[in-house]
């Protein structure tokens, strides 16, 4: 009888559960699902991570080559995130060139990246004008059931934290580059900007950590992206139901909260592989 | 073509003809607007406010799908086609300004009207409204907001570079002052446009 109300009128059967401050799935309104995290599983990638929020399923694989720098910067690197929806993930997406949520999932990390300055552009130049690193970051959702930036920010946070670049010199008789495999350094992160994601509905209700169910259900969405400073990199709030600002502070506090519970989890994962 | 669109007057606000000035009393750019100005479309509108790219259409999409009554209008597809004539600042601001005159013009039937404000903080905190080319790019954060006519509600934000807690709250009040102009300009242009006709 439930089934059969649920779908008939989603969106009444969701608000049933509202209305007792708890939702489907048992979670209350500010309750994120089970986050795991797995690090360096990727051996023929220079850094990855698989980052699972309940079923949704983000792996994030880092290479680096080598490039030469842009000519307006000849100091600084290049970093490419590319997010890709693939059919596997869920039915809603085709195989082909990648459709606009993945085009604006790939936009989103790249504000993020640029916008937190997580790492230094200069960090990754070798040789000014000549060699810098070009890191490739690919993202790819193994299984969509809602909140992918959450996700997609996570999986590269990770990655890009357990990425080891090795040490290159120039030859300077011949100028080549000579990789020295076997001297390995991590990358400099200077900030951990976590994102927190959140649907809203009848413009008064904000659900953090929105299943694919809520998410098409909800009249609007919202992301923000703190790092460990309380400073916000990101605000991304893509059309939708209408917000006060009393109602975008508690979003931003409980951004705050989530990222100390994701930079708890994060350490203590990097903590258990350090013995290598 | 050219002599059915002219019956419509071309509309300027009465902050001068400078495109550099700022109107007394805000510090937004002067505003000009046009309605009815292709005959083929249901409405159009050109907007002139001061002197990245499915993101950008998302974004406006999605603002605009939030007010618009599409249940009035079921199987029907409303293209909103926005041609940048120029950018000095606050592109995605001036788009959503445009894109809701319009609507207006269109007689789409919204629940609101809608404006863009852009701010830019720059490094020493100082917040701008409606920013110059010049400004965004030097500044240490960008913002631009939505915000509807009914209550100055958030509709949508996007936002570049880093900043506090403290100061999103203030753009955004800044933002939902600033959105006041911009909804008696519209007003104003509209009242102007009906009374000559």
């Amino acid at each position: 009888m439930a089934a059969g109300f649920k779908t008939v009128e989603p969106l009444e059967y969701y608000r049933r559960f509202l209305k007792e401050n708890c939702r489907p799935d048992g979670r209350e309104l500010g309750e994120f699902r089970a986050t795991t995290v797995n690090v360096g599983s990727i051996s023929t990638a220079d850094g990855s991570a698989l980052v699972k929020l309940g079923n949704t399923a983000v792996i994030c694989g880092v290479k680096a080559e080598f490039a030469t720098p842009p000519p307006d910067a000849p100091n600084k690197g290049y970093v490419v995130p590319n997010v890709d929806l693939p059919p596997l993930c869920s039915s809603r997406f085709r195989s082909g060139p990648p459709g606009e949520e993945a085009q604006v999932a790939s936009q989103f990390v790249a504000d993020v990246i640029e916008n937190s300055q997580m790492i230094r552009k200069e960090d990754l130049c070798i040789s000014p004008g000549k060699l810098a690193w070009v890191l490739y970051c690919d993202l790819i959702c193994l299984d969509c059931d809602g909140n992918i930036l959450d996700a997609c920010t996570f999986a590269l946070l990770a990655a890009l934290r357990n990425v080891q670049l090795p040490e290159v010199t120039i030859n300077e008789e011949t100028a080549l580059a000579e990789v020295n495999l076997k001297k390995k350094s991590h990358l400099n992160i200077r900030t951990h900007p976590v994102a927190t994601s959140f649907a809203v509905f009848d413009d008064t209700l904000l659900l953090v950590d929105p299943t694919g169910e809520e998410e098409r259900l909800a009249a609007g969405a919202l992301t923000v992206v703190m790092d460990e400073a309380g400073r916000l990199c990101c605000l991304h709030k893509p059309g939708g139901g209408g917000l006060t600002g009393a109602k975008l502070q508690d979003c931003v506090s409980r951004a705050v909260t989530r990222h100390r519970e994701v930079k708890k989890l994060m350490d203590e994962v990097f903590k258990s592989m350090k013995p290598k | 073509m050219e002599g059915t669109t002219q019956t419509d007057a071309k509309i300027r606000t009465e902050y001068g003809t400078d495109s550099s000035s700022r109107g007394p009393g805000c510090s937004l750019r002067h505003f000009a607007c046009e309605q009815n100005l292709l005959s083929r479309p249901d409405g159009s509108a050109s907007f002139l406010q001061g002197v990245a790219e499915k993101s950008r259409e998302r974004l406006i999409r999605n603002t605009c799908e939030a007010v618009v009554l599409g249940a009035l209008h079921p199987r029907t597809s409303i293209t909103i086609v926005l041609q940048v004539i120029s950018d000095a600042g606050s592109l995605l601001a001036c788009c959503l300004n445009a894109a809701c005159m319009a609507l207006v013009d269109a007689g789409v039937p919204m629940q609101a009207l809608f404006c863009g404000v852009t701010c830019a903080l720059d490094t020493d905190g100082t917040l701008m409204l409606d920013p110059t080319a010049k400004q965004e790019k030097e500044a240490r954060a960008v913002l631009t907001f939505a915000l509807d006519s009914v209550e100055q509600k958030l509709l949508m934000s996007t936002t570049k570079g880093l900043f506090s807690d403290a100061e999103l709250q203030q753009c955004l009040a800044a933002a939902q002052a600033a959105s006041q102009h911009v909804f008696r300009f519209y007003r104003e242009s509209l009242q102007r446009r009906y009374s000559k006709s």
